[in-house]
């Protein structure tokens, strides 16, 4: 198992605690920053920022991406690529159009 | 690598049926899709007859038409389209070029026992035959198959009949996609043979590893598209619905605010990469078939197999070209355009390595050889049209006319289609210790080569024309198609000759499985893994001694080797 | 099927096994299917009337979400906590936290009924606007994906577990590690659907 290649399971354990805690704290987070009186670019840019920093903790340390080897990390990269691809061109696609839809 | 063998009695139900060798799943694929292919041929056939003598009643199918005394209503003709469509590519083709190749030769190519996930293997064949199932029932349904063609536009889709049916077929087709594919990249990562690095794979198994990223990438966004527009018909939501719509007359009663272009984006996301699936696997054929009747290595292996891979990256970012016509602002038209001009490039790369591979080479003109060399100028043409039609200039004229019809069905009729005929003939001595004969090989390689030129080569004037796809009629009712539609009948009487031309193929296949089996093991004297197993392979393990491998894939005429091939697994 | 290798060990030049490397192949095809939706909603926020997709939103509970998501995040930690029990060949904290796992999996569909049938009984379907829609259909699909864990949860923490423990405590192992990636990539797709359906 490469994710306990270099830590015994109880020193893992200890991470995994941690990362529990700091899941927490940042979802208490996500909501109290959501009464902020901001502009929905700010609101969007800040809950994205968020959510990113809770899925790499959950990706990193549970799904142990962190000590995984390169081929599932560069699978991961190029599904990303494809995923923001897939989130931006139709929407900057519409911007561009000559007519509402 | 082990090869103990599994020793409990099997019954013919886990022999045949609910198997998970991943050579019977293979074999199941291959007949299904044949059979599939057939009758889309039908439902063409029955599309042509309409096209060339309109207002007609329709021979012996003409039954199905009673209402109107056997003369094809438009509905029914866009019914024949979409099937057609929906068919070929998702129950047809794409099966038989991934799902029976890919399956079958993918373990024995790199001297795997089986699949690195056997039972999902099987799951993903009756995953298939279920969407499959569901695909023709709708025919029998009230309200008949779905007729807003294979893509499904809304708003027409969300109230036309028969695309509940469509859509519940392709989440299934989907799904069986999705295993499948996740299946082949995981064996060819995994269970490679000890010896084979990378770059001594056969380029059929990196065609297969590019379309399989592909498929595990691309299609789940055309499985949401397809939940949404359920929803859309099913839920009364409107996703693809915009407001103020009127249909039939009557205002729609939907909340509105949804976009029509959402469907095409999404949908178009997964459709374009399928066009480079439809395409790759063939390529792959076609190169292990051109290397061992040359009997040279195949010239420029790296860079075809760097620019399969580019062009699997480029796939992603050309859909709009299938789009020009939507409205499109001038900045997004260029950035497409841009695009699709340079994906054209791996393509060319291709071609020109597989002709280069021909030059000096000790040509055999066996069947398989006929298929894969007669592959390159029909695809050579296919691509080419398709140059005319990614330059958004060109597209507005050409987009939704006969030239499109004849740009696709090149690349995949006498393109894909000819290069998976190459296969089976190439691989089925492998598969069941027979060669087919060559002389029925031939009856079906001359008249078909010429056929299909006969039925798609006179669209491209059509369409040049102005004729625009998807009219029930032709192109009767319009005076600018006037002077081009006697072709009509010229490609309907060329496809009812192509259709003959398949009997040779079809006799040839039950007259050889009759035959006494020879069970030679490389009977083309090939240099890759799966020729040194027994032939048929052995259920379950598949080779009878160890694999190790010491050469590369096309170590033909090696200077100072007395045979003219060295086989991979010979130090 | 014995004749496969690396079910279980990894493969040296790949450092993988084939259920790792094929889990998550499995989980690059679901970033697609949940990013086709996502984008489904970004699009159709941006072409809706303004301030249309905020006042729909605001419909929904951020209460009952909030402990949704305090639900899955300690479902995570309970689902690689029993990994770790079962390296550390504990089976009985093993079936422990995996019957945890189980029990905030429950939760979550609970509350999610009651949101739903909540929904319902004021009337409000995913037909009622597009941001219903999209939002029934989201966390429509993220249900049926957690219903499917935990089939292969309860399948793990049953009887056919304690026999794989006995017979094959390795390949046990193994199967909760690839079944406890899935589960982790469920809570992550809720760690992003909340605050850009419930939040924004």
């Amino acid at each position: 198992m490469s994710s306990d290649s270099h830590k015994s399971v109880e020193e893992q354990v200890k991470i995994y605690l941690n990362v529990f805690g700091a899941l927490l704290v940042l979802t208490g987070v996500t909501v109290a920053v959501s009464y902020l009186d901001v502009s929905f670019i700010e609101a969007f840019f800040i809950a994205i920022v968020i959510a990113t920093i809770k899925g790499s903790l959950v990706l990193g340390f549970f799904m142990h991406l962190i000590s995984e080897r390169q081929a599932v990390i560069w699978i991961l990269i190029s599904t990303f690529i494809a995923f923001l691809i897939l989130m931006f061109l139709p929407l900057v696609s519409m911007t561009d159009h000559t007519n509402i839809w | 690598m082990s090869y103990k063998n599994e020793h409990h009695e099997e019954n013919f139900f886990q022999k045949y049926v609910w198997s998970v060798d991943h050579k019977v799943i293979g074999i199941q694929y291959g007949v299904t899709s044949l059979l599939f292919l057939l009758f889309g041929f039908f439902l063409m056939m029955v599309m042509r007859y309409q096209l060339a003598y309109p207002e007609t009643p329709i021979p012996i199918v003409g039954w199905f038409f009673s209402e109107s005394n056997g003369i094809m209503l438009p509905e029914n003709y866009n019914t024949l389209g979409a099937m057609h469509g929906t068919i070929m590519i998702f129950l047809g083709v794409v099966p038989l070029a991934v799902g029976a190749f890919g399956n079958y030769l993918v373990p024995l190519q790199i001297g795997a026992p089986d699949m690195a996930f056997p039972k999902l293997n099987a799951a993903s064949y009756w995953s298939y035959f279920v969407g499959g199932v569901i695909m023709l029932a709708s025919f029998f349904t009230p309200e008949g198959a779905a007729r807003s063609g294979w893509t499904s536009y809304p708003p027409l889709s969300i109230f036309e009949s028969g695309q509940t049916m469509w859509l519940c077929g392709m989440i299934f087709l989907i799904t069986s996609s999705l295993l499948g594919s996740m299946n082949i990249i995981v064996t060819i990562v995994q269970l490679r043979a000890p010896g084979l690095t990378w770059f001594k794979l056969p380029f059929f198994i990196w065609a297969q590893l590019v379309t399989s990223f592909l498929l595990v990438l691309a299609f789940p966004p055309l499985e949401a598209a397809s939940v949404l527009q359920l929803m859309d018909r099913v839920a009364g939501t409107s996703f693809f619905l915009p407001s103020g719509l009127v249909y039939a007359g009557n205002a729609v009663e939907a909340y509105g605010s949804g976009s029509p272009l959402l469907w095409q984006h999404l949908f178009w996301f997964l459709a374009h990469p399928e066009v480079y699936v439809l395409i790759l696997p063939a390529i792959g054929i076609v190169g292990e078939i051109i290397a061992n009747n040359t009997r040279k290595p195949l010239w420029g292996y790296k860079s075809m197999i760097y620019a399969i891979s580019f062009l699997g990256f480029m796939s992603f970012i050309v859909w709009a070209h299938h789009m020009f016509l939507t409205g499109m602002g001038q900045t997004m038209s260029a950035f497409f355009q841009l695009t699709t001009m340079i994906i054209s490039i791996p393509s060319v790369v291709v071609l020109t390595a597989f002709f280069l591979s021909l030059w000096g080479g000790s040509i055999r003109f066996n069947t398989p050889m006929l298929f894969a060399l007669a592959f390159l100028p029909m695809f050579g043409i296919g691509g080419l049209t398709g140059l005319p039609l990614g330059v958004a200039a060109s597209d507005i004229f050409l987009h939704d006319t006969y030239y499109v019809i004849g740009h696709f069905h090149y690349v995949v009729a006498p393109g894909t289609l000819f290069a998976l005929f190459a296969g089976i003939y190439y691989w089925f001595p492998k598969v069941t210790g027979r060669k087919l004969s060559e002389s029925l090989g031939k009856l079906h390689f001359y008249p078909s080569l010429l056929f299909m030129n006969g039925v798609f080569m006179p669209m491209f004037i059509q369409g040049l024309s102005g004729l625009s796809r998807r009219m029930y009629d032709g192109g009767t009712q319009y005076a600018h198609a006037s002077d081009i539609l006697h072709w009509n009948e010229f490609m309907t009487i060329s496809a009812f000759c192509l259709g003959a031309a398949q009997i040779p193929f079809i006799l040839n296949i039950f007259i050889t499985l009759a035959s006494k089996k020879t069970g030679e093991r490389n009977p083309w004297n090939s240099t890759t893994i799966e020729w040194s197993a027994p032939s048929p392979p052995l259920p379950h393990v598949n080779f009878d001694k160890d694999v190790e491998v010491f050469r590369g894939p096309y170590e033909y005429s090696v200077p100072g080797e007395e045979k003219d091939f060295c086989p991979q697994t010979e130090k | 099927m014995s004749s496969i290798p690396y079910i279980l060990e990894e493969r040296p030049d790949t450092g993988l096994n084939n259920s790792r490397l094929g889990i998550w192949i499995f989980i690059a095809s679901e970033v697609m299917l949940f990013g086709g939706l996502f984008s489904a909603y970004v699009f159709l926020r941006f072409a809706a009337p303004e301030g249309e997709f905020d006042y729909w939103g605001s419909k929904l509970s951020v209460p009952m979400a909030t402990f949704n998501t305090l639900m899955l995040i300690t479902s995570s930690v309970t689902m690689i906590m029993s990994w770790a029990s079962l390296k550390m060949k504990q089976f009985d904290k093993y079936k422990l936290y995996l019957g945890l796992t189980i029990l905030c999996g429950t939760a979550f569909l609970a509350v999610k009924y009651f949101e739903y049938t909540g929904k319902f009984s004021h009337g409000i379907y995913p037909a009622s606007s597009t941001f219903m829609g999209i939002y029934f259909t989201l966390t429509g699909l993220h249900v049926l994906h957690i219903i499917g864990g935990l089939f292969v949860l309860i399948y793990f923490w049953g009887p056919a577990g304690s026999r794989m423990w006995k017979e094959n405590p390795d390949l046990l192992a193994n199967r909760i590690e690839v079944t406890g990636l899935y589960w982790h990539f469920v809570d992550l797709v809720w760690i992003f659907l909340f605050p850009i359906l419930y939040l924004l």
